[in-house]
């Protein structure tokens, strides 16, 4: 081995190490333990990527129909398309109940827990409540969904029951009116979704340094000032992550309306997943449902990178800064 | 439902507003305030508590009522009597234990080879510094961003072409390569560090990579992997729309899609619909209670990196 080693060098840049003259040869022996992994990814996911883009620029019934070239016509027909644009609109709904809402509740809930309950009732009462809140994002959240439907069916639900007995004559029909059943749709996901950033958050929280904290109370800073300066700042990585994930997951959004209100009433709460489902298997337009598909993912992909080079940036200008 | 959660805990915020230390005396005064104070933010978490857990009580307490006895006291009572009759018509409706069984099956199955999987991809690309990692790390990343909408229907051909269609396999394949992509994300970035000491030694002692990767690497990721296991297990169970799709037939369904397709049903009363939500969670929560530290230390682990 050392003779391959000193033998090395002289086709090498003498500023590369020996060693690494040595590895760079080396990784070719691992490509067999990458194969099965990229075979399996191209088979499941590339392949089907790219048919997906093949049958969007093509009229299509599915299934043994033939496939008519249509061109781009899918996606020119989605843009004069009322329910496609519904649908991306109801998105940024989706955005503000599993990604704005949630982040803000869940930060103040875990400084909550962390700050005062954690250190003046012990780690114990901290931990079972953010059990407690934690509880829903552990359900499938068809499982979830499927309660909640019954909870708020506007004849047999337990809320419009409750809502009589007090002598409401005429409570709102939650999921089946046009004017209530997105809000109602929304609440049930920041319940579904608040878990999450509490327990990111925590972890967080026991993450900064206390001294920081310390030093900050020395100089009288009061609660919120030392939240402003320390805690957010802090934070930050955990904040991004939770951002990026939710906002991902917001887009996507399917099970809950599929469960709740399957797009209704009158599409207002049609969201881009479901709406593409529809075409798919209900109303046999494969090509436009594949077309709305792919406008999701291309939306997903851009604002995915857009967060993750905000990022980086901040990541940079916080190094810098130090 | 709403409004107790944003409002309850603002108090919690400004209730010790920002107040620079005038004297000693304040100081003592300021305690003093906090004593009773910290008791306010303890009732406001557990109001926002209590808020999240009403669905799962209204759900326990409708579970074994009866209807008559629903339609008289309403979802807030306590049942008249022990009714397990809606029970008992979820478990031979759906064919519970078929559900079970399915559902564990599919999932276990998937965490399993989808570990594997990832170990195989993230050893060559983090061990083995393979050419254009980045680029294939990054193409892993993106894929598990991606809509399933944007590759169900071309799984559905292809499901069916090679006659996969209804069949478990078909939906075991896509969460294994689903699932190994973020599995190699992560995994590649933890064994990039891998230290270099113990694979020297591992190759002086004449080990091959085979050898290597069991010997050496795969003791000391252990940890990790099997957080990933419980993740991939989890994630796999309450996944939803591609199962829904590709399993068509009830004696193939998982919980959630058998569930979900009882719904509009008419037989789906009250203690029906509550003991079916009731029994389906549960194996979610035993899971979670049983693996609970391994869970919430991998949630920190992900959220660090």
């Amino acid at each position: 081995m050392t003779t391959v080693d000193r033998a090395a060098p002289p086709s090498e840049p003498r500023t590369r190490g020996t060693r690494r003259g040595r590895r760079s040869r080396d990784w070719v022996g691992y490509l067999p333990y990458l194969l099965p992994g990229l075979i399996a990814f191209t088979v499941v996911i590339l392949i089907p990527f790219g048919m997906n883009i093949w049958y969007s620029l093509h009229k299509w019934k599915g299934g043994n129909a033939p496939l008519r070239w249509y061109g781009l016509g899918n996606y020119t027909d989605l843009l004069a398309d009322e329910q496609f644009w519904t649908s991306f609109r109801n998105s940024i709904a989706m955005i503000l109940a599993m990604v704005v809402v949630p982040t803000l509740i869940g930060l103040l809930l875990a400084t909550t827990l962390f700050d005062v309950l954690g250190k003046r009732f012990g780690p114990r009462v901290a931990s079972v409540l953010r059990a407690t809140y934690y509880l829903p994002q552990i359900l499938p959240v068809a499982v979830a969904g499927v309660l909640w439907n019954w909870i708020l069916n506007s004849q047999t639900g337990a809320v419009n029951v409750v809502l009589r007995e007090i002598g409401v004559a005429n409570p709102p029909n939650w999921l089946g009116s046009t004017d209530t059943a997105l809000p109602t749709v929304m609440l049930v996901l920041i319940w579904i979704q608040i878990g999450y950033p509490v327990v990111i958050f925590m972890s967080a929280l026991q993450r900064v340094d206390p001294e920081l904290y310390e030093a900050a109370e020395l100089d009288g800073a009061g609660w919120w000032h030392r939240f402003r300066a320390i805690t957010i700042p802090q934070i930050k990585p955990e904040t991004f992550v939770i951002t990026l994930t939710c906002t991902v997951a917001a887009l996507k959004v399917f099970g809950p309306i599929y469960v709740l209100t399957r797009g209704g009433p009158e599409s207002s709460t049609l969201v881009p997943s479901y709406y593409s489902y529809l075409n798919f298997f209900d109303k046999s337009k494969v090509g436009y449902g594949a077309a709305i598909a792919n406008v999701l993912t291309v939306l997903i992909i851009a604002i995915a990178v857009v967060i993750m080079v905000l990022q980086a940036r901040s990541a940079r200008r916080e190094e810098e800064g130090r | 439902m709403a409004a107790p959660i944003e409002t309850l805990p603002t108090p919690v915020a400004t209730g010790r507003p920002p107040r620079p230390p005038r004297a000693k005396a304040t100081d003592v005064d300021r305690r003093h305030r906090r004593g009773t104070a910290r008791w306010f933010v303890l009732a406001a978490a557990v109001g926002v508590a209590v808020v999240m857990l009403v669905p799962f009580v209204i759900m326990v307490l409708n579970a074994f009522k009866a209807p008559a006895d629903y339609s008289q006291n309403g979802p807030l009572s306590w049942p008249a009597e022990f009714y397990t009759e809606g029970l008992r018509n979820f478990w031979t409706r759906v064919n519970f234990p078929e559900k079970l069984v399915n559902s564990i099956w599919i999932s276990g199955a998937v965490a399993i080879f989808a570990v594997v999987l990832s170990l195989f991809s993230s050893y060559a690309l983090g061990v083995g510094r393979v050419k254009g990692r980045m680029w294939i790390v990054t193409l892993f990343l993106l894929a598990n961003m991606l809509p399933q909408e944007v590759l169900v229907y071309p799984l559905f051909q292809m499901a069916q072409e090679v006659g996969l269609s209804n069949n478990q396999w078909s939906v075991i394949i896509i969460f294994t390569v689903i699932q190994a992509a973020f599995g190699t994300y992560l995994l590649s970035s933890v064994l990039g560090t891998f230290p270099k000491a113990l694979l020297e030694a591992a190759s002086l002692d004449g080990a091959g990579r085979w050898r290597t990767l069991w010997g050496v690497v795969f003791p000391v990721v252990r940890p990790t992997l099997s957080v990933l296991l419980i993740f991939f297990f989890i994630w796999t169970w309450n996944e939803f729309f591609i199962p829904l799709v590709m399993l068509t037939t009830n004696a193939t369904q998982t919980i959630p899609v058998a569930l979900a397709s009882l719904q509009g049903d008419r037989m789906m009363d009250a203690p029906t619909t509550n003991a079916g939500a009731l029994v389906s969670m549960i194996p979610a929560i035993v899971f979670f209670l049983i693996f609970q530290r391994t869970l919430t230390r991998g949630i920190t682990a992900g959220a660090v990196k």
